[in-house]
């Protein structure tokens, strides 16, 4: 790393997250104009769009060489009041919380008080969606059973194919002139809406190129002032890049790492995605300028290193937007899980490993920065040397790359329904998402809480907690003559809270369809153009909504309990079962110790308790899988937690596996926290259950202490683990390589430890960001020592 | 036919290659004072009391330590972790206690495994007559050999029995052109002196081209524990646990010789 990088990392390590209040005034200043009234929805949207990008401030950090901020500086986060409008309170929330706080200064209160609240109260898309939402939602959403990306965030969630790579904006403009020209205002009732949504991403388009020219303006400004004449060179260079991309196609390396930076700002400028966009395929992208570059001789692996490291550091300068109330309790982080893909296979199904994989990886070891988050895609073609090369990173514990099953995400998109050849291009993304990069819309929807399922169906369906009817009325558990019988009312109750639940997702994706197009983003996702469709109304070729399951470990070991100790065993009876868990095992310990230590749990491949592992996944996907969804696509599954696990846990009483009340639920696809003991093959063989390839990811999070990587040996064992666990379609496993003496030293002196990343569940964070609660989860999680 | 087994742990990474499952034997015909599995050493089950801690309460348990198993259950088991033999290229280890010392039972249990085609190494410490040991030659793709001391008087001393026989099926089973793995536990005071590894070297060099590797395992006084619960003295109390660096110098000996040494446990 050399000084410029170590003082741009320094810097970006060191500014403080805050409010910026820059693009709300512009937005307000824009609709106060009324202007909008003139023109259809989307190319209001649009202008609004242009607005901001020409008037917010350009901000140019000193010695850098990619440029560009969403807001007017390194970690000044913008809001989104047409999206969810932040109160004073929530402004005093976000500024004085503990963890993942966000500094609001005296203007941006006054600002927010004066201007802000008083046009947008009333018209936020969060009071719309609110609004429109029935009681049977309201009552479940409040109970804890599931929550709701859309409420304070946009539908995002979608990764850059190459396109960018191979069209500049004019080229775009360009084929969305085509597009409109081609519109049938005879025989085609929507042409005059794709009309409408085709300017609107023109407008966007030609945005972007004037924003690129007022940096390469100030860029040039820069460069006159500039007395050291080697950066007056390079501000000068970086004002021809401005000027030539995003307008054009990029030509080298530098461009096109520059462009996509563009087009980022872009679409978390325009709204604000759940799971901010992402580059995808990063080493496939840029290896053929990688390549160029060497050939005619403009760039050397040490420019191309800095210049990725440059583009790292700008990741971290934009924190995920903050959250507030339930919804920052599900994933309360800086963290905006931009994940990197690296290796997995070309379109042709070739191993697409290359020497530019390599240097990412040096890139990834040498940042060690929260942001972007990485992962490799292992597909059986890759060499194991790439995986060793990985598992090295691994092991200075810094949570990442995380370990993709290309061959598994392939299946699980070509199941779905794409092309072989766009699921090849796919990958993953957020935690674990699988998706076709370029081609797909697939927006995760809410978190959902299996665990909380198996409770109302042990209260008929009436939620203590709330005092409210959540789900439906099923029998009276006494009356259980067998675990069948349970098992049964389990399934009615799944089947009503997932239906709930998507028939809001109808409401919802529609109110976004009508109300929020994003046509900035649209211009990249194939097929929006094609179909004069925004991304938000199903424009894009493959449209999927996923409900996330949470719990599965916790969920297994519960019904598993049931089943030994009322049903099979006959150790106590339903009633005396209800009665330990209305009194959170309080006089019942000895009972506890029994459901503790002597009880099949899911995590040790072991059929008893695995088969309930199975019969709950088999129940959600059923209830959820294909149903359809209000723009065009479908709903499908995958099971992760981000830190919903813990917030899902807290609004639930005691559970049959011995879990006492307001506990963390198990995350992902992993046993419930110390429920396993056989060792982590035993874990990936209970996980391999499930039939992995029918979700859009999972996750499974193992914990690991750093000597389980000494040496080549060890090195190859690991990743003879992990081909193990991909052959049986595992989706995705992470290694968490700490030992718990140095988390608790970070917990008790928390300023010794301010660069102590760990994974938490599908990303990484700063230890000391996480709640106590989660910290404590994440140092009891078993360790695996000895080898 | 039944074996007593004591445990039966996946994911064994050093128990020879690959990723393995060992197979732990109860009974011993030794009884090294520094042995970190005391209850190991009988060859019946025993009885312990086990504390089970929840939420600071402490819950007192009986645990027995020895199953009776048949073939048939413990290939169930084994079976259980292919997928990573396969990908590692490891198998099964069957350690203990001493496996020959239920000779029968191993035999029928060798058998199986090989008739699987799974890699099966024998972790033994030779104390056994020759005949036994040969029958398992069928079967076995690699022998972990343990050698304590080269001195038969010391050799008595500390692990109850001569060494002569050790030696002497060492030898034979090179002689037959097995794969062996040497595993030394290096006992500091006991058998980690010049004079001791001078007499390995002399009589190693008789059997090298067999030789695979050389394990030396450091003495870590991790077993304290269990000698309390099993009722058994503990005559290492004052031993210190033997740092992993501190074999820095013998690997490098020994390697100098041209063998793959490996140090750990």
């Amino acid at each position: 790393m050399n000084d410029r990088i170590k003082k741009l990392r320094e810097q970006s390590l060191n500014a403080v997250n805050c409010i910026s209040a820059e693009r709300a005034i512009l937005l307000t200043e824009f609709y106060e104009t009324g202007i909008v009234s003139q023109f259809s929805l989307p190319v209001g949207r649009a202008m609004a769009f242009d607005y901001i990008l020409g008037k917010k401030s350009v901000c140019i950090n000193d010695g850098e060489l990619i440029t560009g901020e969403r807001g007017p500086a390194p970690k000044a986060c913008p809001t989104y009041p047409e999206i969810c409008l932040h109160s004073l309170e929530d402004l005093e929330i976000l500024d004085s919380r503990k963890k993942v706080s966000f500094k609001v200064d005296e203007s941006v209160r006054r600002v927010y008080a004066e201007k802000i609240i008083p046009f947008w109260k009333g018209r936020s898309n969060r009071e719309r969606i609110m609004n429109s939402l029935p009681v049977e939602w309201l009552n479940a959403y409040e109970a804890g059973i599931f929550t709701e990306f859309q409420e304070q965030r946009a539908p995002g969630h979608t990764v850059l194919g190459n396109k960018i790579y191979r069209f500049g904006m004019t080229d775009l403009v360009k084929q969305i002139g085509e597009e409109a020209g081609r519109l049938d205002f005879i025989n085609d009732s929507a042409a005059f809406e794709k009309r409408e949504e085709l300017k609107a991403m023109e407008i966007a388009a030609k945005a972007l190129i004037s924003f690129a020219e007022r940096h390469a303006a100030e860029l040039e400004k820069l460069a006159k002032k500039e007395p050291a004449k080697n950066r007056k060179a390079e501000l000068m260079k970086m004002a021809l890049i401005c000027r030539r991309v995003p307008a054009y196609a990029p030509e080298t390396f530098h461009e096109a790492l520059q462009y996509y930076w563009f087009v980022h700002l872009g679409v978390i400028t325009e709204l604000n995605p759940w799971d901010s966009f992402n580059p995808g395929r990063l080493d496939q992208h840029l290896l053929p300028f990688y390549r160029k570059g060497l050939e005619d001789g403009t760039l050397d692996k040490e420019k191309a290193v800095e210049l990725l490291l440059s583009f790292w550091i700008k990741f971290n300068n934009h924190p995920s937007p903050p959250k507030v109330g339930v919804t920052a309790l599900e994933s309360n982080t800086y963290t905006d899980f931009c994940l990197i893909n690296l290796g997995g296979v070309k379109a042709d199904g070739t191993d697409a490993v290359n020497e530019l994989t390599f240097i990412i990886l040096d890139v990834i070891e040498e940042m060690r920065l929260l942001q972007p988050s990485s992962m490799v895609q292992v597909s059986k073609k890759n060499p194991d040397s790439f995986i060793h090369r990985t598992l090295q990173i691994t092991k200075t514990g810094f949570g990442q790359p995380s370990y993709f099953n290309t061959d598994a995400i392939t299946q699980e998109l070509v199941r779905q329904g794409k092309s072989l050849e766009d699921a090849r291009n796919g990958g993953a993304s957020g935690c674990v998402e699988a998706g076709a990069f370029g081609t797909e819309a697939y927006i995760l929807s809410g978190y959902f809480n299996l665990a909380k399922v198996l409770e109302l169906t042990l209260n008929e369906g009436f939620d203590t907690r709330t005092g409210k009817q959540a789900g439906i009325k099923t029998a009276n558990p006494e009356t259980f003559a067998s675990f069948e019988d349970l098992a049964e009312a389990f399934g009615q109750q799944l089947e009503y809270l997932t239906a709930v639940k998507i028939r809001g997702n109808n409401m919802i994706h529609r109110i976004f369809a009508g109300q929020m197009p994003v046509p900035f983003l649209s211009l990249f996702i194939d097929d929006c153009i094609r179909n004069g469709m925004d991304y938000n109304a199903g424009g894009a070729r493959y449209n999927t909504t996923y409900i996330q399951g949470v719990g599965l470990g916790s969920i297994t070991d519960a019904l598993t309990s049931i089943k030994y100790h009322v049903f099979d065993k006959k150790t106590i009876t339903m009633k005396g079962l209800l009665k330990a868990l209305s009194a959170d095992f309080m006089d019942f310990e000895e009972f506890r110790k029994e459901l503790v230590y002597h009880t099949p749990k899911y995590g040790n491949d072991d059929d008893y308790a695995d088969e309930q592992a199975r019969l709950v996944f088999g129940m959600f996907f059923k209830a959820v899988d294909s149903k359809p969804t209000s723009v065009g696509g479908r709903h499908r599954i995958n099971m992760l937690p981000t830190t919903s696990h813990v917030y899902f846990g807290s609004v639930i009483g005691a559970l049959p596996d011995g879990r006492m009340a307001g506990q963390p639920l198990s995350e992902g696809i992993s046993p419930f926290q110390g429920a396993d003991h056989k060792g982590p093959t035993a874990v990936l063989k209970s996980a391999a259950k499930i039939d992995q390839l029918l979700t859009g990811g999972t996750l499974l999070n193992q914990k690991f202490s750093p000597s389980f990587f000494d040496g080549q040996e060890a090195i190859a064992k690991l990743t003879s683990l992990i081909r193990g666990y991909f052959r049986m379609d595992g989706h995705h496993i992470q290694f968490n390589v700490v030992s718990a003496a140095t988390l608790r030293d970070a917990q008790k002196y928390p300023e010794k430890h301010r660069d102590l990343i760990v994974r938490v569940a599908g990303y990484s964070d700063y230890f000391n960001d996480l709640g106590e609660d989660l910290q404590n989860e994440i140092i009891r999680r078993t360790e695996h020592e000895g080898v | 036919m039944q074996g007593l087994v004591f445990d039966i742990r996946r994911f064994t990474v050093h128990d020879g290659p690959g990723i393995r499952t060992t197979v732990f034997f109860k009974g011993c015909p030794l009884s090294c004072i520094w042995c970190h599995n005391p209850e190991s050493q009988y060859g019946f089950p025993e009885t312990t009391i086990k504390n089970l801690s929840l939420e600071g309460r402490i819950f007192k348990e009986e645990e027995v330590s020895g199953l009776w198993m048949n073939v048939d259950e413990i290939i169930e088991e084994v079976e259980k972790d292919r997928v990573f033999y396969d990908e590692s290229g490891g198998g099964i280890t069957v350690s203990g206690g001493e496996p020959t010392s239920q000779a029968d039972f191993l035999l029928a249990l060798l058998g199986e495994m090989k008739a699987r085609g799974l890699n099966v190494a024998l972790d033994t410490c030779g104390y056994v007559n020759w005949n036994q040991l040969a029958a398992t030659m069928n079967y076995v793709d690699l022998y972990l050999y343990d050698l304590k001391l080269m001195d038969e008087a010391l050799h008595l001393k500390y692990t109850g029995v001569s060494n002569k026989q050790i030696l002497e099926n060492l030898l034979k089973l090179a002689g037959f052109g097995k794969e062996i793995i040497i595993r030394l536990p290096v006992i500091p005071g006991i058998n980690d002196s010049d004079e001791n590894f001078g007499a390995l070297k002399l009589f190693l060099e008789r059997i090298k081209p067999r030789v695979r590797e050389i394990n030396l395992l450091p003495y870590h006084a991790a077993a304290g524990n269990k000698y309390k619960r099993f009722g058994k003295l503990n005559s290492m109390k004052n031993i210190k646990s033997m740092p992993m660096e501190a074999l820095q110098g013998r690997k490098t000996e020994l390697e100098g010789l041209g063998y793959t040494v490996k140090t750990g446990g």
